[in-house]
């Protein structure tokens, strides 16, 4: 069997999101260097905030400032830091319960190894230099054996608050699409269309993808098809989409080349965009060093009678 | 839900698996699923068509794309159209869906099944997605370093050790030696530290794998299976999404869904447990009060092999397994979701008097 293709595959997303009254505050505060939780009905602090009460699912709003200042209730030493984690250099991952609240905030915390971590041991809030109303606008925690300090009581209301955040996001994959993809995009870099015939229906699936969708049975048998075809169904696209080099109108078609019995996707050129029509004959055109064809043009045959295509619809 | 099952019964009556693997890069990820699900359809007699419905549990986070699962269904024989449901979550879940259409009376018999292929991307970084997205996605805190955080906490109450943490270890990969889909088996080091207090081999292989099983209800599965796997209860809990809220020693969803599933009413012989890492077995031992009667993980479990998405679908399949090979009488299958058994699933499952 031929190798099968991998190609990087990085998937990126800003997801843009909205804090509610108490996110919006936490987030605030941390641009201002004040750590806010909220009271629950029975009197807990909770930080970081939620909006409402995990145990009751009661709305809670009742901020409170609480110390940047605080201890360790768990830890786990990271000696190998991943992309996108607070610090670079090797750290501890921490849970920290803030002086004054009743549960632990995850962070990291700068140490210079897992000697100098211990569960109970005091930290506190190294604050980033540059803060934007996000939870990175702490950098990590610190060692810290200096006093308590006292939070100064911040209401939570703030003149100019954070009402939204950019959550960025970044995965990066090795994608492999398999043996019978593998094969049609191979077959294409030669100008050829190779689908694969299922065993059990024999119809022919184009581009193959493994398994017959009627049957559920593996494919394998391939088979050459096209490079001639018929539009079975097409569309007019009037809205011109982002970094797409096409001028509109142009016609969006569904084409089903000859031997196969699966219509694929194509855009047709080469004729007015209101002269297409259901039956048009099309064959492929191919531009230098393309991996696939650039567009459908008409063949001048006749029009395909609706029998030869009706079940392709 | 609660335990009962109104005055339907339904049972786990066929069960198949793929052989788990670090990559699978030859294959799509249908071309991997379809030999799982002719296998479990092979057990029963019955062709696509004689299913009723038809639930799949996967991941888009995994392959990188979206609406992966609607091309896996190609290898399900979606054409003509079949009643049909997805959840983006372990195949257990899936299961758990089925099961509340069967005793509904809307379907007789069901197909589940699960896949994961976590070979084209980094999978640690892949499941920080699953994060809160406000205070805890943005910061990256792997899977690895979030089961270090459990670890440490047990360890602080005394409840575990690094020899306690080496000893699950050996002892799920040592049962995994009689499991020919299992990946990894047999001694494996300790090795190094990945996220301190965790080593290597306190964490699950990577890899690639699916896995499928047929519920039917009532007659229905007794004449498919000569000794059905009857589901007695099933119940799935959440905890707090914030991991300061928890207390990361114990686990009351598992606890709870595990009362709610009648698992407390008698004791069983078996616990298929996903725990992905050595310290998550100790959590879930003590919730579920397993004490060195029951046979913990004799596949090997989670540590032996951890396709994403399967590996809950697969404890429950393991435990229906040994109850139709007459090897267990009452079993208990636990699967998980979330970082520091967030989501708790729990399913005890029966074989006849024999």
């Amino acid at each position: 069997m031929p190798e099968v293709l991998k190609a990087p595959l990085v998937v990126e997303f800003p997801f843009t999101r909205s804090l509610g009254p108490v996110q919006s505050a936490f987030l605030t505060g941390l641009r201002e260097r004040v750590v806010l939780g909220v009271r629950t009905g029975d009197g807990r602090t909770l930080v970081p905030p939620v909006e409402y009460d995990p145990d009751t699912a009661e709305e809670i709003r009742d901020l409170v400032e609480v110390a940047p200042t605080g201890t360790v209730t768990t830890w786990a030493w990271n000696h190998a830091p991943r992309r996108g984690q607070p610090l670079t250099t090797p750290f501890a991952w921490a849970l920290v319960r803030l002086d004054g609240a009743d549960t632990a905030l995850l962070h990291a915390l700068d140490a210079p190894g897992p000697h100098a971590v211990h569960t109970g041991m005091r930290v506190r809030i190294r604050w980033a230099a540059e803060r934007t109303g996000a939870i990175t606008d702490i950098a990590c925690f610190e060692p810290y054996d200096g006093d308590r300090t006292e939070p100064a009581g911040h209401t939570g209301e703030f003149a100019d608050p954070v009402t939204g955040i950019v959550a960025a996001a970044r995965l990066d994959y090795t994608y492999s699409p398999g043996r019978a993809q593998t094969a049609y995009i191979n077959a294409l870099s030669g100008r050829r269309t190779v689908g694969e015939r299922c065993p059990a229906c024999r119809k022919v699936y184009v581009p193959p993808r493994g398994a017959c969708p009627t049957c559920g049975v593996a494919t394998s048998e391939q088979v050459e098809v096209g490079p001639r075809g018929t539009v079975t169904t097409f569309c007019i696209v009037n809205i011109k989409a982002k970094n797409l080099d096409i001028e509109v109108p142009y016609v969006y078609a569904h084409i089903a080349l000859d031997g196969a019995d699966l219509a694929l996707h194509g855009r047709i050129g080469g004729i007015p965009y209101d002269e297409v029509r259901m039956g048009l004959r099309v064959e492929p055109v191919w531009t230098d060093g393309a991996r696939y064809p650039d567009h459908y043009r008409p063949t001048g045959e006749p029009d395909a009678d609706y029998d030869t295509y009706k079940e392709l619809l | 839900m609660t335990s009962a099952p109104g005055d339907r019964e339904v049972a786990v009556v066929a069960f198949a698996q793929t052989v788990h693997r670090r990559t699978s890069d030859e294959l799509s990820e249908v071309e991997m699923l379809m030999p799982v699900l002719h296998e479990v359809l092979d057990h029963t007699g019955m062709k696509t068509a004689d299913i009723d419905f038809t639930c799949s549990g996967s991941s888009d986070y995994l392959a990188g794309r979206a609406f992966s699962f609607t091309l896996a269904l190609d290898g399900v024989g979606a054409w003509p159209p079949i009643s049909e449901s997805h959840v983006e979550m372990d195949g257990a879940w899936a299961l758990y869906e089925a099961w509340t259409k069967l005793l509904t009376g809307d379907a007789d018999t069901a197909l589940v099944y699960a896949y994961g292929k976590s070979s084209p991307g980094s999978v640690r970084d892949v499941l920080t997605r699953q994060l809160d997205p406000y205070y805890v996605a943005p910061l990256w805190p792997d899977s690895v370093a979030l089961a270090a955080l459990q670890a440490q906490a047990l360890i602080d109450a005394g409840d575990t050790d690094e020899p306690a943490l080496a000893a699950v270890a050996a002892r799920d990969r040592e049962a995994a030696s009689a499991n020919p889909h299992a990946q990894l088996k047999g001694p494996v080091a300790q090795g190094e530290y990945l996220v301190r207090p965790l080593r290597t081999g306190d964490c699950p292989p990577i890899g690639d794998g699916a896995a499928a099983v047929i519920l039917a209800a009532d007659d229905r599965a007794r004449d498919l299976c000569a000794r059905p796997a009857w589901i007695r209860g099933i119940d799935h809990r959440i905890e707090a999404h914030g991991l300061g809220v928890r207390d990361l020693t114990d686990s009351a969803s598992t606890r709870l869904a595990a009362e709610r599933a009648g698992a407390f009413e008698r004791p069983v012989d078996t616990a298929e447990l996903h725990a992905p890492f050595t310290p998550q077995e100790i959590v879930l031992r003590k919730a579920l009060r397993l004490d060195d009667s029951v046979v913990v993980n004799p596949s090997g479990g989670a540590l032996a092999a951890n396709p994403i998405m399967a590996a809950g679908l697969l404890r429950i399949g393991e435990a229906a397994a040994r109850i139709h090979r007459g090897e267990s009488d009452r079993a208990l299958a636990h699967a998980t979701s979330g970082p520091c058994l967030q989501q708790n699933l729990v399913a005890v499952l029966e074989g006849e008097p024999r």
